[in-house]
């Protein structure tokens, strides 16, 4: 039996989690206060999971960059190949919000996504 | 002079928050004057995301949560002025902005909404010691230049302080490439929240340092270095714990302050620990039909909040517009003491209030296993149990119109206890 104390991610309440991976390898969760909390206690331990947000370059824009997420959470350990992708894309204005940025990113099955419409300059 | 029911100061959350719900409680004149050239205000550099879990019960960007009200905003067509600067506002409601289509223009409001947010603790106000190379940024405005105009502030970073800003930048330079070498927090506890600790610095092996400070700024035209001691209980420098850091950049993420010189201007008295407007359960200030909601009136953690609290003063704004000043108010004051630094409001109506007020406090120390107590007169009324409160993390209790039901009540005390 292994047990770990966590604080929870899934939103700015931060609550404290105590994860117990037992001998049979069921995870039992304490301390949430939401059906949140105890779904990322479990996938902490098992295979941990982050969204991705950062900019991708935008020529004839309003602004020079517009804000990308990926749409859902991937593999923690896909952020830097993420990542690497994000940087090397370039996109022309305008980009609506929700428009597909990158498909697939990174292998990872999961789109890249504007979150912010930005007009042609 | 032309008038209006409500005039909105800034377009960012609260504002924009603010605006729709005066439209939707039946105001037809609402103009939102914005410095900026978009609405949205501060979330729109604000990237990442983990906005939205209160209000819409998914978890958003900041431009997508920012996006979501400046739709409800063009959809009800309420009026917003971009690239305006408020200058001044009167005791009298007359607002006086500058934009450079009109000049300057003034114009008289039944009702004004403070939403100018906060600014962010300079370097000039935290007394560090060194030259005044390149390289020294206020997080913020590294997330701007990064997040807007699209530029890599510094390759090797050391971070003072430990707010939100910082620990969320701390991970974006991360992505990008850039070494985030140490945050280095003054006081003994993270000024941030603890999801931001772990998914930001623990995530990434960043090291935090607590009680370690900024001893000196290295470099004459760039920053070449910094060294950070270790503080002894009275934040002063333990000679001989001097560590030196290479890095070419510095972030500053070292609090918020509200920006109340256009509150002032209009007489308003502030509160001296929160630095915003002291107000009463609707959220108005001292000066009658000015009202106050967002970070100008204090600095919040969570946008959902933001959005809350300007709704309840948008909705009494659009009224006191509509039937003017009603004098018929006898208030209560609400204190916080025993390790709650203050409260807001700070005043309530216990005849008139809404039947649930949201108080919202701070507390002055990390508490583990205490409790929230509420006082009237003396006499506690109830006590909430919290495993852990820290100054990073607002905390908030619900007062019941209910509860003052015949008490006659001089005075509302909120305390942490064990």
């Amino acid at each position: 039996m292994e047990k770990r104390e966590l604080i929870c991610i899934q939103c700015p309440m931060g609550c404290p989690l105590t994860v117990t991976v037992h001998d049979d390898g069921k995870v039992t969760v304490e301390g949430n206060t939401c059906p949140r909390g105890a779904a990322y206690g479990e996938k902490e331990v098992t295979h941990p999971t982050r969204t991705v947000t950062s900019t991708v370059v935008l020529e004839g824009g309003e602004i020079a960059r517009v804000s990308v997420k990926t749409a859902s959470d991937i593999p923690k350990e896909k952020i830097f190949d993420v990542m690497a992708e994000i940087s090397r894309t370039k996109r022309r204005a305008p980009v609506t919000l929700g428009d597909i940025i990158i498909k697939d990113v990174a292998g990872t099955g999961v789109d890249v996504i504007a979150t912010k419409s930005v007009p042609a300059k | 002079m032309e008038y209006h029911d409500i005039v909105i100061i800034g377009g960012g959350p609260a504002g924009l928050a603010a605006a729709v719900s005066a439209y939707d409680a039946g105001c037809r004149d609402v103009l939102i004057l914005e410095r900026d050239d978009r609405l949205g205000g501060i979330l729109n550099q604000c990237i990442h995301n983990g906005f939205g879990l209160h209000t819409f019960k998914e978890e958003l960007t900041g431009p997508e949560y920012a996006e979501r009200y400046i739709e409800q905003v063009k959809e009800r067509g309420i009026p917003y002025k971009l690239r305006s600067i408020v200058a001044d506002i009167s005791p009298e409601r007359e607002v006086l902005y500058i934009n450079s289509e009109e000049g300057a223009v003034t114009v008289k409001a039944g009702a004004v909404v403070l939403a100018m947010g906060c600014r962010e603790r300079p370097r000039g106000a935290l007394g560090l010691p060194g030259y005044r190379p390149a390289g020294i940024f206020t997080a913020g405005t590294a997330q701007r230049l990064m997040n807007i105009e699209g530029y890599l502030v510094g390759r090797e970073v050391v971070i003072l302080g430990s707010g939100d800003i910082g620990l969320i930048m701390a991970r974006r330079m991360t992505l990008e490439g850039a070494k985030v070498k140490v945050v280095a927090e003054l006081m003994p506890y993270s000024g941030g929240l603890k999801r931001n600790i772990v998914q930001c610095l623990d995530d990434y092996g960043i090291p935090l340092k607590l009680s370690h400070t900024v001893t000196k700024i290295h470099g004459k035209e760039r920053v070449t270095g910094i060294t950070i001691s270790a503080v002894d209980e009275n934040r002063r420098p333990i000679p001989g714990t001097e560590e030196f850091y290479s890095c070419d950049t510095l972030l500053l993420s070292c609090g918020l302050l509200p920006e109340n010189e256009l509150s002032k201007s209009a007489g308003v008295e502030l509160d001296r620990v929160t630095g915003g407007p002291e107000v009463n359960d609707r959220l108005e200030t001292s000066v009658p039909g000015v009202f106050a909601c967002g970070n100008v009136l204090h600095v919040h953690d969570l946008v959902d909040y933001v959005s809350e609290e300007a709704s309840r003063a948008g909705a009494r704004a659009a009224e006191y517009a509509s039937r003017g000043e009603d004098d018929g108010h006898a208030y209560t004051k609400l204190t916080g003491r025993g390790g709650v630094r203050y409260t807001v409001p700070q005043r309530i109506d216990t005849s008139k209030m809404d039947e649930r007020v949201t108080v919202r406090f701070r507390v002055a120390d990390v508490y583990r296993g205490r409790s929230i107590a509420l006082y009237y007169d003396g006499k506690v009324i109830k006590k909430q149990k919290k495993r852990v409160m820290a100054p990073g993390e607002m905390e908030q209790i619900v007062l019941t119109k209910d509860s003052f039901e015949g008490l006659g009540v001089d005075e509302i005390t909120i305390a942490v206890e064990d």
